[in-house]
This record gives structure tokens, sequence and C-alpha cells, in this order.
């Protein structure tokens, strides 16, 4: 079925966009860190700068889809749970690009044997934050399958949270000073949160699926 | 002057008729908030006009309800009671059917003035009270089951469903507000075209009619009612009784529609008896009470439990209030006109049994040796007639009040004059205006020995077999003559103003 005219198609294709920006964050961010924990700090660079604009441009269409929803009053019923679902996901990028931007300011000293644990959280994050732009993509179109997607967010950020904690334990029980193992703590809290934000947004999403149950 | 003054009384009704029924129309994309109240209120003011002008002249021939009531006045007053009635339940919210408040207040001047009225009525106000919702619920079920099934297949966009459903409502909302003038303008106007004020004008080499420039402004009325006061009935369809979703409130549309198309369509019927096919039962229905229905078969389909009742059991006391609220208003109101301002609210109909009348009815069937034991008697009013009727013979209802119609007394004058000024060219056919023609100068005191008349002059002016596939031809022809009755009509006032053309004719009482 073709949409029915221009302003709507844009409106489409705007949605699109910033969940397409959101989506290329959390693989930005996961490629960041990844550079980070190899010392290679050009490609890290790359990746703030990158995340920076996709950060910008998801905010740009958010602001342009509200605009548009609300300038020519289109869907009344489902209005305020797209927006919700914009902020919400907006949120996510922005969590992402802070916690890489720590990165930069604060240049952590990852210990070797912490390496892996990183790399393992941050993948499992972005896996999170990706089923979950699934999920908002398949709310546009076909919300009772969103369950499926949902419980892959899920599953992901309880893997993160199960990483997460055995990172922790590890820095803990390492002979590092208090202050290095509490910065890392709080690094590893910084990329957990890409995960518990995308569960957020998964929460607000199983409400509005049933809301849009026909 | 005085035909301006009584007209205002139809304006109004089309004032107060827009108010309460473009809700039936555009009142769930607008209490969805699918379509803002200012542009459904111009998309259907617009409509309504045209379907008053463009269609509704189609009607012109007909009087529609009005046209029972034999006087100007009388007219007014029952048109201003069911205009009273409608904005009454129109400021309680309430949508109710301007049609059954207009069969209200008809029954209120028959109780007036004496007058048979027809039981029928009374069961069809009755039976779309309860089988219209019922219907209207089971369309509305089907297709929202339908619709449901087409999203899920298609999985659309959330915003190409939204421009879709719009898209719908506005056409569903267009389409009905053309239709909401086309049928009922001649039930705001119908009555006053006899005594139209507006002569034909012409604009650019276009004649535009009399009757156009009356229906139009009646579909003004109609308009402004829209404009000024449906809001609030608009609310109480669109989400006062149950909270709808877009969709449901475009399938709450079409139910409507298809309801009233599938079983009040004599067209539908007559199409698919031309095919050998089955066809729908025909009930009356009324969009009021479709749209209604259809809401509660949304609601049941959900479960039933999001359905506000108390707002359905004010909506059903708003049904089963309006014709009687509308029937006593017109009768207190007719005495007032009558006693106060000293106008004739009926005509005086006399009724009279004869040899003639006993053969016209034998012929019809209907048999019985009381009519013998009545004949040469005069009486003023049907009701004195039905009561005699019913203490000597063991007719029928049905019979009675044919009766009744057989043994009315009249004058009628087959005028040149009328032939050439009062008919329609395009909707007689040629046939029929000959015979007609044939009947020049000829006078009548019965109107079926008009109609007995005008059947000897052409196969045109002969009712065909009483089968689905004639019904419309038939309900036309019952149309065209009654429409000829009135043009022919003689009003005693002019009987007294002006010499017979043709032979002296005696009167009625010293001919019998």
């Amino acid at each position: 079925m073709p949409l029915f005219n221009k302003s709507t198609q844009l409106l489409a294709g705007q949605i699109d966009e910033f969940l397409d920006a959101v989506a290329q964050g959390g693989l930005v961010f996961r490629d960041g860190v990844h550079a980070y924990l190899a010392g290679d700090l050009v490609r890290f660079d790359g990746c703030i700068i990158l995340i920076n604009d996709l950060e910008h441009k998801a905010d740009d269409r958010s602001k342009s889809v509200e605009t548009n929803l609300y300038r020519n009053s289109l869907i009344p019923e489902h209005r305020g749970d797209v927006l919700g679902l914009l902020e919400t996901t907006d949120t996510v990028i922005d969590t992402a690009k802070t916690g890489l931007f720590q990165f930069s300011v604060e240049r952590p000293v990852i210990p070797p044997d912490c390496v892996a644990g990183f790399t393992s959280l941050a993948d499992t994050s972005n896996e999170a934050l990706q089923a979950m732009i699934i999920a908002a993509r398949t709310f546009f179109r076909d919300p009772e399958a969103i369950k499926d997607h949902l419980f892959k967010v899920a599953h992901h950020e309880h893997d993160a949270d199960v990483i997460s904690d055995a990172l922790k334990r590890r820095i803990f029980s390492s002979d590092l000073d208090l202050a290095h193992k509490i910065h890392l703590r709080y690094f590893a809290r910084n990329i957990e949160l890409v995960s518990d934000r995308a569960k957020d947004v998964s929460d607000r999403l199983a409400i509005y699926a049933i809301k849009r149950s026909l | 002057m005085d035909v301006i003054f009584f007209l205002s009384s139809g304006l109004f009704l089309g004032w107060s008729l827009g108010a309460n029924d473009a809700a039936n129309v555009f009142g769930t994309a607008v209490g969805t908030r699918m379509v803002k109240f200012r542009t459904a209120a111009l998309v259907c003011s617009v409509f309504i006009v045209l379907g008053a002008v463009v269609s509704g002249a189609g009607a012109a021939h007909t009087l529609g309800r009005l046209g029972a009531v034999n006087a100007l006045a009388g007219a007014f007053t029952v048109a201003l009671a069911a205009a009273l009635t409608t904005l009454w339940m129109t400021r309680l919210n309430l949508p109710v059917s301007t049609s059954q408040a207009i069969v209200g207040a008809i029954i209120g001047w028959n109780i007036h003035t004496s007058a048979v009225t027809d039981a029928q009525s009374l069961i069809q106000i009755v039976l779309t009270w309860i089988a219209c919702p019922l219907l209207a619920a089971g369309v509305a079920i089907g297709l929202y089951l339908a619709l449901v099934r087409f999203v899920k297949y298609r999985r659309p966009h959330l915003l190409e469903i939204d421009a879709w459903t719009r898209l719908g409502l506005l056409a569903a909302g267009a389409f009905g507000s053309y239709s909401l003038g086309a049928n009922n303008i001649a039930n705001v106007m119908g009555v006053f075209l006899p005594d139209n004020p507006f002569r034909d004008i012409e604009l650019w080499g276009i004649t535009i009619s009399g009757a156009r420039q009356l229906f139009a402004l009646g579909g003004l009325a109609i308009s402004v009612g829209v404009f000024t006061y449906s809001e609030r009935v608009m609310r109480t369809v669109g989400g006062g009784l149950l909270r709808l979703s877009p969709l449901a409130a475009l399938v709450v549309v079409l139910a409507q529609s298809l309801t009233l198309f599938l079983f009040a369509s004599q067209g539908l019927e007559h199409f698919l008896a031309g095919l050998g096919l089955p066809t729908f039962p025909l009930v009356p229905v009324s969009s009021s009470q479709a749209v209604v229905g259809a809401i509660l078969g949304i609601g049941l389909l959900k479960g039933g439990k999001d359905i506000r009742y108390g707002v359905l059991g004010e909506i059903s006391l708003g049904w089963l209030a309006t014709p009687v609220l509308a029937g006593v208003m017109a009768f207190v109101l007719l005495f007032v006109v009558e006693n106060v301002f000293d106008q004739r609210v009926n005509r005086n109909v006399l009724y009279w049994i004869d040899a003639s009348v006993i053969t016209e009815l034998a012929e019809d069937g209907i048999r019985d040796d009381g009519l013998q034991r009545l004949e040469g008697k005069n009486r003023s009013n049907a009701v004195r007639l039905k009561d005699d009727l019913e203490r000597e013979t063991k007719l029928s209802d049905e019979a009675i009040l044919k009766v009744i119609n057989v043994a009315q007394l009249g004058h009628w004058r087959v005028d040149a004059a009328v032939i050439a000024g009062e008919l329609d060219r395009d909707w007689y056919t040629a046939d029929q205006l000959r015979g007609v023609r044939t009947l020049v100068g000829r006078e009548y005191e019965r109107a079926w020995a008009l109609r007995r008349d005008l059947a000897a002059t052409s196969p045109d002016w002969l009712p065909r077999p009483r089968t689905k596939l004639h019904r419309i031809h038939n309900k036309e022809l019952d149309q065209k003559l009654a429409f000829l009755e009135q043009a022919f009509r003689v009003n005693p006032e002019e009987e007294e103003s002006q010499e017979p053309e043709t032979a002296p004719r005696q009167p009625v009482e010293q001919q019998r």
C-alpha cells in the first residue's frame, strides 16, 4: 500500500532516520569502546565525532517529527505514545554518547584482565539497543509481533547485568587501589546503562503495543 | 408574506436537523480528533447544500412527511414542534431521529384534527429502535473484524493507517452529508413547495428553478445548524458512549451507511431482484439509531465493559421521548395557533360512503355488508368514520384505512394551466402527460376517480404487479399521482373566489 501523501511519507521517513541514527549510535558506541580498549585512539576519536553527529541528527529528527505530529494533528490516539517513544529512545543515544565521551575525558586505565569483560559488556549493551530499535520499528507496523523483540531486549539487558556484575566483582577482587576500582566500576556502570535505557524503552513499548492492538 | 413567515418554521426545523443529525456522519471523526470540528462542519455544510440542491431536487415532487398535513399553518406548527423537540434533545447532547420527531408531531396533528393515524407508522418507529441498532451492530462487528484482518495482513505503517482512516472518515462524512441533504430536504422544505416564494432565475444562461432556490435555502439552514450547534452531539456520538479508536470510528460510519444501504435501499432490492438473487429484507432504519447501534457493536466486540451504559440509557430515553414529546408539543401548539392566532391548521375533509365507493372498494377486494348500512351519511372527520366502520363492519385495520381513503371527498379539476406550469416534463413520461391532457376540464370529487381515469388513458399510469422488482416503479407512480392530486386540488377558498371554467358543478352536498 503506497503511503498516502508526501508529508506522511516524509514523516515516516524522519521516524526511520531517527531510529537509524540511534541504531548507528549503538554500533559506534560499541566500536568506540572496542577502539579505546584496543588503544586505537585515532579510531576512538573518530567514533566520538561520529556519535556526536548521530546524536545531533537524532535530536533534529525527533523535534521535526514532534512538530509535524502536532501541526498536522496526526495520529491523535497514539501521538503521546509516539512522542514518548521518541523521547525515551533519544535518551539511549544520549547515554551512549555520554558514556563514550567520559572515556575520552577521563581516559580510564583498563587492566588487561578486565578488557574482555568491558568488551563483552559493550557488545551486549549494543545488542539490547539494536533489539530495542527493531521493536520500535515493529511498533509502527506490526504491534502484535513486538513481544518477540521485547523479549530479546530483556534477555540482552539481563546478560548485560550479569556481565557487569562479574566485571565489578573481578575489579573489586583485584589488587588495584580503591580509587581505580571505583573509577572502573563507574565505567562499567555507564556501559551497562545503555542496556538499562534500552530496557526502559522496551517497557514503554510493551504498554504502547497493547494500546495499539486492534 | 405569510409564506415567508411560515417558511421560518421549516428553516428552524432544518437548523435543528443540522444541529443533531450531523453527528451521525461526522460525530465519530470529530470525537476521535481525527477531523477538526471546523473541517467537519465545513465539509458537512458544503455537501448538505449540494445534496439538497442536486439530488434533493429529485425529491421536489414529493412533499416529504409533512405533506400529510393539509394546511400551511398546520405544517408550520408541526415543523415547529418537531424542531423544538429536536433542539431540546440537542441541548441534552442526545442523538435522535428528526424524522421520528416529525412523525410524532404529525400524530399530534392527527389527534388534534381527528385524522386517523396509520398504526404502521408507529410500528415502524418502534421497529427502528430495536431492529436498526441490532442490524447496525452486526454490520459493524463484521466490518471491524474484516478491517482488522486486512490491517494485520497488510501491516501498513501507523501513519499510513492514520492517513487512510482520515481520508475514509472525510469521504464517508462527505457522502453521508450529501445523503443527509438529499434525503431530508423534502421533509424540511417539501411542504412549502406549492407556496414557494422563489421564482425561476436565469444566471449566465442557466435557469435556477424556484424549487432549487428553496432547497438551497433549506440546505443552508441545515448547514448553519451544523456550524452553530452540532459539536456537542458530535462529542456524545464520538466519545460519550464508548471511547473509539480512529479505525473503529471509520467502521462506525461505514457500518451506518452500509446498514442503510442494505436494509433500506429499494434500488439495491430492485437490482438484486432483477438478477434473480435473494434480497435483503427492507426494514425501517434511521441513521441516528444506526450509528449508536454500530458503536454498541464495536463495544460488545471488545467485551462490553467500556460501554458507558448511563449514556446509552440517556440516548434510549431520548429516542422514546422524541416522538412522544413532538406529538404532545404539536397538539398544544396547534391549539394555540388555531385559537390564539386564528389560523386554520387543517382543511376540513368530508367522508361520504355511496354506491361508487362500495364498488371501488369491492374492486380492491374489500367487501362487507356493514358498508351498505353506512351509506348516505356525511361524516366530518376520519375518526368518526373509523368508529362507525369498527362498529358496523368486520374489516381489518388496513381495510378500514383504505375505506377512509376512498370515502374522502374533495374537489379536483384537471387544469391546463396547472399542467403547463407545474408538471415536470422530465419526471412524467410523454405518455403520462398526454394522458393527463386528455382529461383537461374534467372535475372530480374523489381522488381515486381521477386515478382511475388516468389509468384508462395510458398504460404508463397503471401500477405494475406488487413484486420486489416493481416496488420502485409503483412507489414513483404513487408519488406522481399524489403530486397530481395536490396540484389539481381546488381549495374551497379558490372555489368561492372564482367561477368554474367548465360547466357549473353542483356543490357536493347538493349532488347528494
